[in-house]
């Protein structure tokens, strides 16, 4: 066997990624509606209920909206979505382990 | 990651701290680098309410920041010029490595994690083209795309990866073809989940016996050569054609799983068997060669044989012991499946699934309790998927079926020095054919 040997590369071909957009952030919370939406994860329904009651004691001029998500987290979810984005203005997706 | 990109709705992710890596990164390969993710402490599951909003009042265990602070600002502050990163990433793979002493790419594979920690064969050019000639698919040739969780975007790998991961599993060119069945059915065997999966392949015609594969005695692992390096190889394409698998990054199983390491992969003791083979009820017919691939193999159950008195109540209670988000696929000596034949009268393959369905039931309120139902079935129970949706309208001392009948599977796998057998907790997912790939 050659000292130096010549082998082949055994990882997959990714696809390019292009960078996608952010939405503009908000300037303020301020009178705005914002979504806690529970992804069904665990028990992120108790961890997202004391996350709107923290922002019911310290920001109470914030609408905050528990949503779940229609169905396991795999799936998209456009109903939900749609319902988010005609309804509120920002969102609070939680708890992905 | 949707809401932001595809509804223009400004938002925080909220993670545990042990998804740090895996979730930026799942981001990155998204686009989104500057994704706003806030983290708290591991776990959520299990904590009262009280604990719980000590996490909200509390510090991101990665940043040290107030945890509401950075949602607050995560949704507020203007981003950065440059904190989006490049507009495209360009992330192409090489075919050849730099030459280097063996020694040195032995190590090289290592530390990229690219093995499986074992030893392996290093991929020369020589001995890569001795295994292309085993089909007659070009070598730059697309054979499937794998991704280790759906969040991330699928790689794609050619006949030509397949086989350098083959060489380094130390398999055979003769098996090349069931290896690139295997690749071809897109399903990963280096799932990223924390629960753990392994997968499990069960092969079935005339390939079993042309390529030496071992339906009988020790066929599950491992005393046979070409079991063994063909599921090495299946683990291995998919942790490399998948790109990566590697702890904290891209595979989060918190305990491991040692059935990974072969992929739990077998031929089928069709000859010894009862009943049709697996492939045929697949749709296959019985001189043609196929692979079956199972997903999510954590659980097993374990018995000797059926007793006569109480042999019912025995397959009850381990079917009750199984984890119910995951359906149970009975692999069986052909002693246990004879046995199956003469105690309950399962002439008929379906006629013995048809009994492990009524068989395996459990009071509703354990049922819908379970955290891995409650995770995955419940959401789905809940807006009106059958047969879950029915089941979450029993009363709660009801006995209610634990799995869905067309998920129950039973294969015969062994060499009769007795009568062992086995249930997997697994999924089915693909059969592909192998002749297709010679």
């Amino acid at each position: 066997m050659p000292d130096r040997l010549t082998v082949l590369d055994p990882m997959g071909y990714p696809p390019k990624v292009t960078r996608k957009p952010l939405a503009p952030r908000l300037p303020t919370l301020e009178g705005r509606t914002v979504y806690l939406v529970d992804c069904r994860f665990d028990d992120s329904d108790v961890f997202l209920g004391q996350m709107r009651a923290w922002i019911g004691e310290h920001l109470p001029g914030v609408t905050a909206v528990v949503k779940r998500i229609s169905s396991v987290y795999l799936n998209d979810d456009p109903a939900t979505w749609e319902q988010i984005k005609a309804r509120g203005h920002a969102a609070i997706v939680g708890v992905g382990h | 990651m949707t809401l932001e990109a595809k509804y223009g709705v400004p938002t925080v992710a909220i993670h545990t701290d042990k998804f740090d890596r895996v979730v930026r990164s799942v981001a990155k390969v998204n686009g989104m680098p500057a994704l706003r993710q806030v983290f708290v402490p591991q776990p959520i599951m299990g904590k009262t309410a009280r604990e719980l909003r000590a996490y909200v009042d509390g510090l991101d265990p990665i940043t040290g920041r107030a945890v509401m602070q950075e949602v607050i600002e995560g949704l507020t502050r203007p981003f950065d010029v440059d904190e989006g990163g490049p507009s495209e990433f360009d992330r192409s793979t090489p075919r050849l490595i730099e030459p280097r002493t063996a020694e040195e790419l032995e190590r090289l594979f290592l530390d990229n994690h690219w093995t499986d920690g074992l030893p392996i064969v290093l991929p020369t050019e020589e001995r890569v083209a001795a295994m292309l000639p085993a089909t007659r698919r070009r070598p730059d040739e697309v054979v499937g795309r794998m991704r280790s969780t759906h969040f991330r975007e699928p790689w794609e790998y050619t006949v030509e990866k397949v086989a350098v991961n083959a060489v380094m599993a130390g398999a055979r060119p003769e098996y090349f073809p069931v290896i690139l069945a295997l690749a071809a059915t897109g399903v990963t065997a280096r799932s990223s989940s924390s629960s753990a999966m392994a997968s499990m392949a069960v092969v079935n015609g005339p390939v079993r016996h042309e390529i030496g594969m071992n339906a009988g005695t020790g066929a599950m692992g491992p005393y046979s050569h070409a079991n063994t390096t063909i599921g090495r190889a299946y683990g291995l394409l998919s942790q490399n054609g998948q790109g990566g698998s590697v702890p904290g990054l891209s595979y989060m199983g918190n305990q491991g799983n040692a059935y990974a390491y072969s992929s739990v992969t077998f031929a089928e003791n069709e000859e010894r068997s009862p009943w049709e083979p697996f492939h045929m009820q697949r749709g296959l017919a019985p001189d043609e060669s196929a692979v079956s691939v199972f997903s999510g193999c954590r659980s097993t159950a374990f018995s000797l044989g059926l007793r006569e008195t109480h042999w019912r109540e025995h397959v009850g209670n381990l079917l009750r012991g199984m984890e119910p988000s995951i359906p149970p696929t009975l692999l069986l000596d052909p002693i246990a499946a004879r046995q199956f034949v003469d105690r309950g009268g399962f002439v008929k393959k379906d006629a013995l699934l048809d009994w492990i369905f009524e068989t395996a039931r459990m009071p509703a309120r354990e049922y819908w309790d379970y955290q891995l139902v409650q995770n995955y079935i419940y959401p789905r129970a809940t807006f009106g998927e059958e047969p879950w949706a029915s089941r979450l309208r029993a009363a709660p001392d009801q006995l209610i079926p634990m799995f869905r009948r067309e998920d129950i599977h039973a294969v015969v796998v062994g060499g009769e020095t007795n009568g062992y057998w086995r249930i997997m907790g697994c999924t089915y997912q693909k059969t592909v054919s192998v002749d297709a790939w010679r």
